[in-house]
């Protein structure tokens, strides 16, 4: 176990959310067992009075995760000098293998934590907790994915010894490396640039479209170019993106940029693409939702927003991954 | 978003109301802000000065381990690591360490032309003769010996010897050479008893940072008694002291972490009459549980930022402007003739954000629940009483 005060934060981090988690889910399952909306009795009316408490346990415990997800980034990066081999992130998650499983995790609690506070939201505001037994079952499957992110986590810094020899970037993202990360980074960016600005753009369309049409169909397209446009901006990074910001045509890790030398810029790079494609994907998630009738009014404004909010950004990742390959000094034929 | 400000100016006027409620809990909060923050700071100002210092240290250190005890390296060695390829130089280091009772401090002993590149001359030169020494910054202010002056140490066999001062000197990092006293290299050899032909390490330069790792193997396989140290190892060696040293006192300081959000959740829960009173008025003219919430939310907030912020200030007065008298003792180790440490100040974002998740997501997991408990308050029953 390595003593640093960002692992410390972490295990306190992870200790607080899954405390807050399982309260929440404890006060969750006396809901779902005796909610009754026609009920005017004190036990009722109590529930009802207890639903604030669960959504603002969520609401504090899903603003620490996102806070927890950057602080790990960080704190793995901040390691490397621990380690042997190391030279960023990549190389202090290879010193013990669960570390990509945290990653792993946070980035499953990333995702799926806004669209339980979206449910939330238009429960709530309905006025009449139309969605309360969807929003605590969701919260039953979200408490152990909180519980396995809080042991990896202790798995992980707990297995973590300084002496470890590891193997960095320089390998697992290697051209000639015979893994799934070294073949993306073998794309060429002749070949990856145009796949990404093709997806970029429907994305962006489909995104508009379903902002301005009511129709299912808008938001259902939008839903499923979203994993898409996740997938294909992580493989931009890996492949050309990364290598532009670099100036160095050999060099793909994405995990670098997170680092001092370039300017942090993968914080904006990342979040951005992570929030453009969760806000995008949950109008057409949350269809069934929506169409209720007593969610109808209440879901159009919060569709609008999301919607807006995945433009926008999504707009700044584009800007971000653009940006070296317009004012970079590294040519196209050496990415 | 006016919604949202009035409530915030709600929030403040409501605090303004309570005044020792609230600053009691700031400054209770802010102390502990200020005792992560000082760890944190110092940890990293003395890894920055470590870093420093090893700027100028050689790329390899050999020494001579017989059962597991380091011993003196016959010079011999140099020879045969000379002849690698690969390898600029090699030097013979003589150094040690002598107790100065009239002043209960530790020297270090030196000879005068190994390892001593980054040393910046404030006053006379290095010693030249058997009799002449010249003394670290720190050591001459102690003793009040300058240029001109005498000193007399306790060599290998205990016999008081005198020295002639013909220099001080100090360097860019004030760790390395406070306690140093520098003699000529046959002289420092006599000094510390070392046995003839041997030194106590040999510094050995390399041209090729690549080569570092090949070169200790090769020395190793050469001489199997040997000991070869790289600078990265020393640099990484320190780094994993120092973050453990750091992480050890935040462990220690858990326990008051605890009791800070055990006071925070008590002050949260305990409302007071007229409090609950003001809750069951503002839900009884309208104001929902949400509205309440939020209000209890910017509360929060405001007493957060307000101690992170003290607590912060506090901490660089502590590390930046005093030298951390506190915590230096603990987190560096202790030696009478320890340089003051003059950090330059900085802020790094990552070490405000480790602070926060230390101290701020403690305080707010303990007054969530507290604050539901004070927004669901009946109107119908406070006004009653």
């Amino acid at each position: 176990m390595i003593l640093h005060a960002g692992v410390l934060g972490l295990l306190v981090g992870g200790t607080v959310i899954v405390a807050l988690m399982l309260f929440g889910s404890l006060v969750g399952v006396r809901i779902l067992r005796t909610w009754n909306p026609m009920s005017t009795s004190e036990e009722q009316l109590i529930l009802e009075r207890q639903t604030y408490l669960v959504s603002v346990l969520v609401a504090v415990a899903l603003w620490i995760e996102i806070g927890s997800a950057l602080l790990f980034i960080h704190t793995v990066d901040d390691l490397h000098e621990l380690f042997v081999g190391a030279m960023c992130a990549t190389g202090t998650l290879n010193a013990n293998p669960v570390g990509w499983w945290v990653l792993a995790a946070k980035g499953a609690i990333v995702l799926l934590f806004p669209i339980w506070l979206a449910v939330n939201g238009l429960d709530q505001r309905s006025g009449s907790f139309p969605l309360v037994r969807l929003k605590y079952g969701l919260l039953l499957v979200l408490t152990p994915l909180a519980v396995a992110d809080l042991s990896l986590q202790i798995a992980y810094f707990g297995g973590l010894q300084p002496d470890i020899i590891t193997s960095c970037c320089g390998a697992l993202f290697s051209e000639s490396s015979d893994t799934v990360t070294g073949d993306l980074a073998a794309i060429p960016a002749v070949l990856a640039f145009p796949v990404f600005l093709a997806v970029s753009l429907l994305f962006l369309a489909a995104v508009g479209w379903a902002r301005v049409s009511p129709r299912p169909i808008s938001r259902i397209i939008a839903a499923v170019l979203s994993p898409v446009t996740l997938a294909v901006g992580v493989v931009a990074v890996i492949s050309f993106v990364s290598v532009a910001y670099y100036e160095l045509p050999t060099h793909h890790c994405p995990f670098d940029l997170f680092q001092s030398g370039s300017a942090f810029v993968g914080y904006p790079l990342m979040f951005s693409l992570v929030a453009a494609v969760v806000l995008a994907a949950m109008p057409g998630a949350l269809l069934m939702v929506t169409q209720h009738p007593a969610l109808r009014d209440v879901a159009a404004g919060s569709e609008r927003r999301w919607l807006t909010g995945a433009a926008a950004a999504f707009t700044i990742f584009l800007v971000v991954a653009i940006w070296p390959l317009v004012f970079g000094n590294l040519a196209w034929e050496s990415m | 978003m006016r919604r949202h400000l009035k409530l915030l100016d709600f929030a403040l006027a409501s605090l303004r109301r309570r005044p020792l409620k609230s600053w009691g809990l700031v400054v209770v909060y802010a102390f502990t802000v200020a005792v992560v923050a000082s760890v944190l700071l110092l940890t990293r100002a003395i890894r920055e000065e470590a870093a420093q210092i090893l700027v100028a240290a050689p790329e390899l250190t050999v020494q001579r381990v017989v059962g597991g005890r380091h011993e003196p390296i016959p010079l011999s060695y140099g020879d045969a690591i000379r002849g690698l390829p690969g390898v600029m130089g090699v030097e013979a280091r003589f150094w040690g360490y002598t107790y100065d009772a009239v002043t209960d401090s530790t020297i270090t002993v030196m000879g005068a032309s190994e390892g001593l590149q980054g040393l910046e001359m404030i006053e006379g030169r290095l010693p030249t003769t058997a009799t002449e020494c010249a003394v670290g910054a720190g050591v001459a202010e102690m003793w009040g010996a300058g240029t001109g002056g005498e000193v007399i140490l306790v060599d290998a066999e205990s016999t008081g010897v005198p020295y002639e001062v013909v220099g001080v000197f100090r360097a860019p990092s004030e760790m390395l050479t406070n306690d140093l006293v520098t003699m000529t290299s046959v002289e420092a050899a006599v000094f510390l008893g070392l046995p003839d032909g041997t030194a106590t390490d040999l510094a050995v330069r390399i041209a090729n940072p690549n080569e570092v790792d090949t070169v200790a193997a090769k020395i190793k396989r050469a001489h199997p008694d040997s000991r070869p140290i790289t600078r990265s190892e020393v640099l990484r060696t320190y780094d994993a002291v120092f973050h453990w040293r750091s992480g050890m006192m935040l462990a220690v300081f858990s326990g008051a972490l605890v009791a800070f959000a055990i006071l925070a959740w008590d002050k949260a829960t305990g409302l007071s009459a007229e409090e609950r009173r003001e809750i069951g008025i503002l839900k009884a003219i309208g104001w929902d549980t949400a509205d309440v919430l939020e209000l209890k939310v910017w509360e929060g907030l405001t007493i957060s930022l307000t101690s992170l912020m003290l607590g912060l200030i506090a901490a660089m007065v502590h590390v930046f402007v005093l030298g951390a008298p506190l915590l230096v003792p603990v987190l560096r180790g202790w030696s009478v003739l320890f340089p003051e440490l003059r950090p330059a100040p900085f802020v790094d974002p990552y070490m405000l954000f480790a602070i926060a998740f230390l101290t701020v997501v403690p305080y707010v997991a303990a007054t969530v629940a507290p604050s539901w408990k004070a927004a669901i308050t009946d109107p119908d029953e406070v006004v009653r009483g």
